[in-house]
């Protein structure tokens, strides 16, 4: 058995030990075992793949493939490159924050919980399309109900529409594997294997659009973005968390690893679309949230900002943006992350997330205060912090690009650093600087335990991306290798 | 020897009459008739189809008596079920009859 | 040379060691750490400028660039990384010398003057943390390096303006610094990329050599607007350095930026970072004197408008710290003048060597008012000029010290100022007189309000004060003496032998006639000052009421600001952001999406009435159906 498989065998034994266990304790234990034993593999994994990547070159490492129903050739097919890679890190650190910072829920939210991460890892070590298909669906479903059960405000509402928002996407999607599956001449539903045929032009020129919208709506890609907004604002802490760090890289990874590396010349005949549309995301993003006056509002629009940064360098099909655009992905991961558990923690002391109702709290909860100044750093940029080195790799790559139209996007695109650091800056003076607003806020705790866990864990990914983002070159190098070796891409 | 198409004239006759009181009819006992209505006119044509066109088989004899059987059943079955109604809703208008909506 | 790798991890040593240990030190403890590592590091600077101009020295001519140290951080493309790494060139080398020495002043006043704040050790965390930027800043061997730089000194300016972050001017104060700067830095960021895009490399050795040869080379034939893509790029980055470097129009953080703590201001809004956007120009001098002269002629204008626009509005200030604040954006723009007044190669390059020699001598004589403020805001308490008045008896060596600065920023001789400030007037005066003329008339308005400022400090009318003003502690002296025997002997330095634009060095004298006019010019505004504020009288009142109009809007700073938050609050947030956000939740949320829902309910509101429960109206159209099955199999 591959080792990949066990990414989705520990979360299925998590949700089974859940069925069994009883009591808080027992059932912290199981989740900080299983999430600890996820972090640990992940970076085991890593190891491994650097000594196996060196031996071997192959497009995918530690493949398994195992036929499932074979009429319709759908394989439970694993397989990982760097990409991927990364991306199991990223969702294990992720993970490993939010069940920290989810601490004192309860046992069906921790098996809803589980369910979803087995979405999610299963989602990214499949090399199967349909696999994959299944996972994402997997991650989707218990979304629904950890937003409308455990969540906040208008709860059902949201969830109800993040669901619906998504499955139209996962409709599209459905249709767009359909249409690869009989179109590419080559009855398969591998990856690697589709990535070897040519599907026809004509037809590249409809699914790719699919595909690209199916998945882009759940990275949102404007104007299919205003699920995550309301969806953020609902959710629980770490369920944000994890839609934050980790479900939006699903869509990403899908945009790239489907969408992108499947069609290519689709993908060049309509970039300038969606490098539009992408465009327009990023700062429209950074615009909504300069108004904003809800603390996961904020977070929301700028997460609509960043990952429309990603979409857009995905969309320059060049190896600088496209490498910026992984290394976005992990930062806005992580950075988001942050965001939300932060924020998680400081609206489980105030219980207000109106920044009109705050002040101050710097005083307070100092710690707290300080992370979330980290997080509101990183995202706007600063050197030494991940959304450096992500955000500069893109205007850098996207610039360089010889079209006229795609530089003069990029400096539309760039001029979001100057909005993001309006909001950012304009949330942390009003919550955490100033005299204390609530005199009763001067009675609140600062983080627990368990909180600095969480929040030291995603802290120092963003510091090793911001200040050795070189350490990820190769990895992420080696997945972008076949796919800028495509025809039709640059 | 009668032609066949009288017979096929009153099976169609009888049917239709099934169909119109089906659909008209507002008590279920005389729903239940001109089911019985649209069955029978069913078998007259399974066997007059049999008798004319091919005589050496008995195919739709045999037809007609399953059908016989069956709507016998069925007659016992729907009264036992209109019984009950009357017992539940005091009632056997079939407009009434819309409780399983909603 | 690698030697100098330690200038750079000392402050970032103590920084993190600062950052990371928690409330655990006491005051007197991170004093010492700070201070210590600051002078370590002067002492290397100083030991590296002795080895870079004397022992290694000129080799075929002139000073060569040494990279001793360099690797690559992010690479971008197969042309184009970052990286970091250490170039020793003569400004990089005179730069070290200035930051770290201002820096220690400043870490050992600051002992005496932030005693008994909260928050000291973090205070002295982010002091480290700036000199650690500023000094990877001058350091910067590539344009990319100087921007990640950039940003951090200018996180650490945030930080530190914003320090007493209970105090809701300073947190507007600093949240206005930050974002201004960062308007101006995308500036820089799309010069850059617009730089790189063309020339293919971050590196200034490869963009400066040959006289901006490659830049020229790579950038014939692109043109947008008329301008050539080289004038593009080298103007957008210096919107970057004039951010940086407060000038007009983007001066407006600069006076805000007082509300931090005055070492702060002594330190980064005087002596160091506000003169990195020159410093930026210098070091890329050639590329915008060859391949970019329009551009070099509009910073040129630009410093001048920026020098007596500053200067007449810090005639008008009462807050000491804002004069002081206005006085800087006028003397850096004295130097951006004489950048843009320069010619190239040996005598001709005197605006350039000016410029460095000025931000060299300005750094400290600036440093030591600030400090002088510093200990007199200390003593009284307020910012104020009418709160203050008669002070020499109560504050001697301050008062020494600060009328030391004044007469050097006035350009007296022999005080280092009137060397440098002579050498830029000798170069605009040859360049352009129009340039001359009113740098001319900004040297006079330059001693009147220095001198407004010390008459209305130290002499005029006694104050009722609530303690009797106490001179400060030896901590804050000595920093002053130290910055006085600097500012009294810096002008002898033969500046022009080491420094110049081609780095060959040349020996430049004093021009007696524009020197004269200078000298003269200064010592008018000096007497003007000191009849109007030497005794208290209401001459100045009645000369501000005969001046009307033009006095009330110098007052308010000719309503820049206003026009700022004009700008940004009313068209940008009311007539951009607010309709945007609410086109997402009316337009996409509620059109599109919740109205994708309604039609969806609607739809099914509509046809649910075919389910009525009636069997017998389904028997009816299922026999319809049937029949229409039947019609259409029999028939067609």
């Amino acid at each position: 058995m591959s080792i990949l498989s066990l990414f989705v065998l520990i979360p299925a034994a998590m949700l089974l030990c859940l069925f069994l266990c009883k009591g808080t304790k027992a059932i912290r234990a199981v989740m900080v075992a299983g999430a600890s034993a996820l972090l640990a593999l992940s970076l085991v994994l890593v190891g491994l793949f650097v000594k196996e990547r060196a031996v071997s070159d192959t497009a995918m490492l530690f493949t398994q493939d195992i036929v499932w129903y074979a009429p319709l050739n759908i394989h439970y097919a694993v397989g990982v490159d760097g990409i991927s890679v990364l991306m199991l890190v990223l969702s294990a650190a992720v993970t490993f924050g939010a069940v920290f910072s989810s601490w004192s829920m309860s046992r069906h939210y921790f098996m809803w919980f589980c369910l979803l991460i087995t979405g999610a890892f299963g989602f990214f070590i499949s090399t199967d399309l349909f696999t994959m298909f299944m996972f994402y669906e997997t991650a989707l479903i218990p979304m629904y109900l950890l937003v409308g059960v455990w969540g906040t405000g208008r709860k059902e509402y949201s969830a109800m529409k993040l669901a619906l928002m998504l499955m139209g996407a996962s409709a599209l999607l459905l249709i767009g594997i359909l249409g690869i599956y009989f179109t590419s001449g080559h009855t398969t539903m591998n990856i690697v294997e589709l990535a070897e045929q040519q599907i026809p032009l004509a037809h590249q020129r409809w699914i790719f659009p699919m595909m690209f919208i199916g998945f882009g709506t759940l990275c949102a890609l404007f104007p299919f973005h205003t699920w995550s907004p309301d969806g953020y604002a609902s959710a629980p802490a770490a369920v944000s968390m994890l839609h934050a760090g980790v479900l939006k890289k699903l869509g990403a990874y899908g945009c790239f690893r489907v969408a992108v590396s499947l069609m290519p010349q689709g993908a060049h005949e309509q970039a300038w679309i969606f490098l539009i549309l992408s465009g327009a995301g990023v700062v429209y993003g950074a615009l909504c949230a300069v108004r904003q006056t809800d603390l996961k509002y904020i977070n929301a629009y700028s997460s609509v900002s960043h990952c429309g940064l990603i979409l857009f360098a995905i969309m320059m099909l060049n190896g600088t943006a496209m490498r910026g655009a992984v290394l976005q992905m992990l930062s806005h991961g992580l950075t988001a992350a942050l965001f939300f558990a932060v924020i998680g923690m400081i609206y489980g002391r105030t219980h207000t997330r109106d920044l009109r109702e705050m002040g101050g709290l710097m005083r307070v909860m100092p710690f707290l205060s300080v992370s979330y100044i980290i997080a509101g750093l990183a995202s706007l940029g600063l050197p030494g912090l991940s959304g450096f080195a992500a955000e500069m790799t893109i205007f850098v790559g996207s610039f360089q690009h010889p079209e006229i139209l795609h530089r003069v996007l990029s400096v539309v695109a760039t001029g979001s650093i100057v909005i993001t650091a309006v909001y950012v800056l304009r949330a942390v003076g009003k919550v955490f600087y100033g005299p204390v607003q609530n005199e009763q806020h001067l009675q609140l705790t600062d983080a627990a335990w368990y909180d600095k866990i969480a929040i030291v864990v995603l802290m120092a990914g963003i510091g090793l991306i911001g200040l050795v983002p070189s350490s990820l070159y190769n990895l992420i190098e080696n997945g972008l290798g076949p796919i800028l070796r495509q025809p039709g891409a640059s | 020897m009668i032609p066949m198409e009288y017979y096929l004239t009153v099976s169609t006759l009888m049917f239709f009459i099934g169909v119109f009181g089906f659909i008209s009819r507002k008590n279920l006992l005389a729903v239940l008739i001109s089911i019985e209505l649209i069955l029978n006119s069913v078998e007259i044509n399974f066997s007059i189809f049999n008798r004319y066109l091919y005589p050496d088989h008995m195919e739709g004899m045999f037809f007609s008596l399953f059908g016989i059987a069956i709507s016998a059943a069925e007659s016992a079955v729907a009264i036992a079920v209109i019984i009950n109604i009357y017992r539940t809703t005091q009632n056997i208008d079939v407009r009434q009859i819309n409780k399983m909506k909603n | 040379m690698a030697f100098t790798l330690f200038i750079l991890l000392i402050p970032l040593c103590v920084f993190l060691l600062l950052a990371l240990s928690g409330k655990r030190l006491s005051a007197g403890v991170t004093g010492v750490i700070g201070t210590l590592g600051m002078a370590v590091v002067a002492g290397l600077s100083c030991f590296s400028a002795y080895r870079y101009f004397f022992v290694i020295g000129q080799s075929g001519g002139n000073f060569p660039a040494l990279v001793p140290f360099s690797f690559e951080w992010l690479r971008f493309t197969d042309t184009l990384s970052i990286d970091l790494g250490i170039l020793l060139d003569p400004i990089s080398v005179m730069m070290l010398t200035v930051i770290s020495t201002v820096s220690l002043t400043v870490h050992l006043y600051s002992v005496g003057y932030m005693r008994g704040e909260q928050g000291f050790q973090r205070y002295c965390a982010f002091l480290s943390l700036f000199t650690f930027s500023m000094l990877g800043l001058v350091m910067a061997t590539n344009i990319f390096q100087m921007y990640v730089f950039w940003e951090l000194v200018g996180l650490s300016s945030y930080l530190l303006i914003g320090f007493y972050y209970t105090k809701p001017a300073a947190v507007a104060a600093s949240k206005k610094a930050f974002i201004v700067t960062r308007f101006a830095d995308l500036g820089f960021l799309i010069g850059i990329l617009l730089l790189s895009y063309c020339t293919g490399t971050f590196d200034f050795g490869e963009l400066t050599a040959n006289n901006g040869l490659l830049v020229i080379g790579s950038t014939t034939g692109m043109a947008f607007l008329g301008l050539s893509a080289a004038s593009w790029a080298l103007a957008l980055i210096f919107i970057g350095g004039a951010g940086k470097s407060a000038m007009f129009p983007l001066h407006v953080w600069l006076p805000d930026a007082m509300e931090g703590p005055t070492p702060v201001s002594a330190l980064i809004h005087a002596a160091t970072m506000v003169v990195a956007g020159v410093f930026l120009v210098a070091r890329m001098f050639p590329v915008y004197y060859f391949a970019a002269h329009d551009v070099l002629m509009l910073i040129g204008y630009v410093g001048a408008f920026t020098a007596l626009f500053a200067a007449v509005v810090a005639v008008t200030q009462t807050d000491i710290k804002r004069v002081l604040a206005y006085s800087t954006i006028s003397q850096i723009a004295y130097m951006m003048t004489a950048l843009g007044v320069s010619g190239f190669s040996g005598p001709d390059g005197l605006g350039y060597t000016s410029s460095m020699f000025h931000l060299f001598t300005h750094a400290f004589f600036k440093a030591l008012l600030f400090l002088g403020a510093g200990a007199v805001i200390r003593a009284v308490h307020s910012n104020e000029m009418s709160r203050m008045g008669g002070l020499r008896k109560h504050l001697p060596v301050t008062h020494v010290a600060f009328l030391v600065a004044c007469l050097a920023i006035a350009g007296i001789p022999p005080l280092s100022g009137f060397f440098s400030k002579d050498q830029i007037l000798d170069a605009a005066f040859h360049h352009d007189k129009v340039l001359f003329v009113a740098l001319w008339l900004v040297a006079g308005l330059t001693a009147f309000y220095m001198f407004r400022l010390y008459y209305n400090i130290f002499w005029g009318k006694e104050r009722t004060y609530e303690h009797k003003p106490r001179e400060a502690s030896w901590t804050m002296l000595v920093p002053l003496g130290i910055l006085v025997v600097l500012t009294a002997v810096t002008g002898f330095f033969p500046f022009s032998k080491f420094i110049s634009s081609d780095d060959m060095g040349y020996a430049a004298g004093i021009n007696r006639g524009v020197a004269a006019s200078g000298v003269a010019v200064a010592l008018i505004g000096i007497l003007a000052a000191r009849m109007l504020y030497r005794k208290e009288n209401d001459r100045p009142a009645q000369l501000a009421a005969r001046m009307g109009g033009f006095y009330r809007a110098a007052v308010e700073k000719f309503y820049i600001d206003e026009v700022w938050m004009f700008v940004t609050k009313k068209v940008i947030i009311n007539c951009v952001a607010r309709p945007l956000a609410w086109f997402d939740r009316h337009v996409i949320d509620g059109v599109l999406v919740d109205g994708t829902g309604r039609l969806t309910e609607k739809i099914a509101g509509s046809i649910k009435g075919m389910q009525s429960g009636q069997v017998q109206y389904y028997a009816l159209v299922f026999i319809a159906g049937a029949l229409a099955v039947a019609v259409w199999a029999i028939y067609i």
